[in-house]
């Protein structure tokens, strides 16, 4: 009796936990979905779902109007560095503030996660101004400089917590059997941060990669990203929907893929901690 | 030395090359069907012109206007050529922003420019802007209902035969509704429809002192016959319609008349796209016999922004991109249905164009109808039929669109949204200066 009510919660929960994937999975679906649509399919009501006259119309046009490759070269580019370069500067933050706190320590951390507050386009015309002046508009160069500083109280901010997790006496354990700072650093320090680290720059990429703001209020099309790219397939005259959800497909693909393959990096680092 | 001189002369012919080769020019423009069919087309421009390159920034009209104010408010100059509507213009060439189009060629024939869009893009005499593609609004019907139900349609109808024909006409069971009209809030959604609608009942946005007028008879008459309408007679959920879901509508056979812009026209005829395409009536907006018709007029121009430093270059782009030879290339690449309509009186006297473009005789009359100089029965200190040409609009008129979207929707009364909008907009005015 009691194995078969074990048995029919497994199966319940399992259910439930398909269902909520499969309600969070949806709207991605529906555009992958659309995406093969032709425009008048896409737009009918009351919609099909899978039998509809399938085409790859919309991939054909999208490629054929915009160079979808040289926008995902950029955004690799530009989400790439912006991360690289925030987690260069925050990780010898993090780790000072995570081993050496001082009585400010705290009041620093909170003052980086203030500058998150301001919403962006209040200093959209200063920035603009230094952007023109240093030549910076539509380089990619300053897509990664201003995707770095935007992203980097967060990645401050995670490592932080990461590092914190880690108990100090491990380290002095390491310095009572002789290991100096680099070694303590490299042979202790980083094999129990890596889950902590690859999800934090896998998080940043990700935020990087799906910026709107900047990436569209700052380039033009030198270094236009994908955000550009799916910004110019929706109009108020004319239907669009099918085309849209083409170049939506094409730019969610490569961040798609990624995440798939390091969900289990993902996963472990969000519920990361070195003594539980 | 033989050799040093020979190094030092070829590289400076090296160095020279790319220095006098090109010209980039960028170009923002919106993602309409006639831009995406000119970016298509850019080739045979550059190979008329070969030390010019083109690049293209294709944007949303929402997210191009906000971009290019930025860059141009900063004098950024990040673009040479830009894509700006009727209501920028005057704003723009008032505050210097804009380069005047001096040097257009000998050939262009400024003079066969439609005198309306050519109005909307002047200022003090002078182009600033040419024009790409212009529009008004009109009645797109479903002939085939109408004669099922005895009715025919006027040339000129008035707003009482189409509310009457709209209520005759709804079979809510069928799925059939009498009228579509914008129930989206948006300066550029319903309040371009409403204040159209408003212009043909008598209304106006200001009076002569800056004075907002939604406190008026005419404005109530308007408001109360419109939600009245779609109440009775408009598809459910109208309050979120905007062009494209009318479109759609229409296309599917939901709709038995349509109020709204010109390009529709060959959307609702082309037979790949509607199911309605060979039985579709075009007839002039509805007035109410004040002699002013529920039609706007709006044209999509290319422009010069004053911070680009490839004006010369910018002009030979847009004159080649409005010119009449130019509509004759979209003619003979993509056929004649498919060139920018609206801009030149030479386009509604070619025999080519009107014999497959059955609405565009409706076209010509609609445009002519409309004023942007004169838009309302009573006097106005603005310029614009659907709009008042002044920055503030913007903000205003997507605040009164929710009001009035949301007395469509039920959410609100007429009189109440009327008073909303009204304070409201005394508010804006008010802060603006334009009153105490």
């Amino acid at each position: 009796m009691a194995r078969m009510a074990t048995t029919r919660r497994v199966v319940i929960s399992t259910a439930m936990a398909w269902l909520f994937g499969f309600l969070i999975f949806f709207p991605i679906l529906w555009m992958v979905l659309a995406s093969f649509k032709t425009e008048l399919e896409a737009f009918a009501i009351p919609p099909s779902f899978l039998f509809f006259h399938w085409t790859i119309e919309n991939y054909a046009t999208v490629q054929e109007r915009s160079d979808y490759f040289h926008h995902a070269m950029n955004s690799i580019i530009i989400a790439g560095g912006s991360t690289l370069i925030a987690l260069l500067i925050a990780i010898p933050a993090a780790w000072s503030m995570a081993f050496s706190p001082t009585k400010r320590t705290k009041d620093i951390l909170l003052w980086m996660l203030s500058t998150k507050m301001m919403p962006p386009v209040g200093v959209l015309v200063p920035i603009y101004l230094i952007y023109k002046t240093f030549g910076l508009l539509d380089s990619r160069i300053g897509l990664v400089f201003i995707l770095c500083l935007g992203n980097l109280p967060i990645v401050i901010w995670m490592l932080f917590t990461y590092f914190k997790e880690i108990p100090r006496d491990i380290l002095e354990a390491a310095r009572m059997d002789g290991a100096t700072i680099g070694r303590e650093l490299v042979y202790v320090l980083t094999p129990m941060a890596i889950p902590g680290l690859a999800s934090t720059l896998l998080l940043n990429l990700i935020l990087a990669w799906n910026e709107a703001f900047w990436t569209l209020n700052l380039s033009t099309s030198h270094a236009a990203p994908l955000t550009t790219f799916i910004a110019s397939y929706s109009g108020p005259e004319g239907l669009f929907w099918a085309k849209l959800s083409a170049a939506s497909t094409l730019a969610i693909a490569p961040i798609l893929v990624l995440g798939w393959f390091s969900q289990k990096q993902l996963v472990r680092g969000l519920t990361f901690g070195a003594v539980k | 030395m033989k050799h040093v001189l020979g190094a030092v002369c070829g590289a400076s012919v090296l160095l020279a090359v790319p220095a006098m080769a090109e010209t980039t020019l960028t170009i923002a423009t919106v993602n309409n069907g006639d831009m995406i069919r000119m970016q298509g087309l850019t080739g045979e421009f550059t190979k008329k012109n070969p030390d010019i390159t083109v690049k293209w920034v294709t944007l949303e009209e929402n997210v191009l206007r906000q971009r290019v104010t930025t860059d141009i408010a900063t004098k950024g100059g990040q673009f040479d050529v830009l894509t700006i509507g009727t209501y920028e213009v005057p704003i723009w060439a008032k505050k210097g922003w804009l380069v005047p189009l001096a040097n257009l060629g000998a050939d262009y024939d400024v003079a066969d420019l439609l005198p309306k869009i050519k109005d909307a893009v002047s200022a003090d005499g002078k182009l600033y802007a040419a024009p790409f593609y212009g529009e008004s609004s009109m009645v797109m019907y479903r002939t085939d209902l109408f004669e099922k139900a005895g009715l025919k349609m006027p040339e000129k109808p008035t707003w009482d035969f189409v509310i009457d024909a709209a209520k005759k006409l709804t079979d809510k069971n069928a799925g059939t509704y009498g009228i579509c009209l914008r129930g989206k809030a948006g300066w550029g959604e319903n309040m371009a429809f409403l204040s159209a609608m408003a212009n043909s009942y008598g209304a106006r946005w200001f009076d002569e002192k800056w004075e907002p007028q939604f406190n008026t008879p005419e404005w109530k008459t308007t408001l109360t016959t419109y939600v009245n309408l779609m109440k009775e007679a408009g598809p459910p959920g109208a309050s979120s319609n905007g062009f494209n879901e009318n479109l759609a509508l229409f296309n599917a056979g939901k709709c038995a008349m349509w109020i709204d812009a010109t390009v529709a026209a060959s959307f609702v005829t082309n037979p790949k796209d509607s199911k309605v395409a060979d039985k579709v009536g075009f007839a002039l907006a509805p007035n109410t016999g004040l002699g002013k018709n529920a039609n706007w007029l709006w044209a999509w121009n290319l422009a010069i922004p004053a911070g680009s430093k490839k004006t010369e270059a910018a002009e030979k782009f847009i004159a080649w991109a409005t010119s009449k030879d130019y509509t004759k290339l979209v003619a003979s690449k993509e056929g004649w249905a498919n060139v920018p309509p609206g801009t030149r009186t030479s386009l509604y006297e070619n025999p080519d164009y009107l014999k497959v473009a059955p609405f565009a005789k409706l076209t010509l009359a609609s445009i002519d109808a409309a004023d942007p100089n004169k838009p309302t029965v009573k006097p106005v200190p603005y310029v614009g039929v659907q709009y008042a040409a002044i920055p503030e609009f913007q903000g205003i008129g997507t605040q009164v669109g929710q009001q009035f979207s949301a007395a469509l929707a039920g959410s609100t009364t007429v009189d109440a949204a009327l008073s909303a909008a009204q304070s409201a907009t005394e508010r804006e005015m008010k802060r603006a200066g334009y009153i105490k």
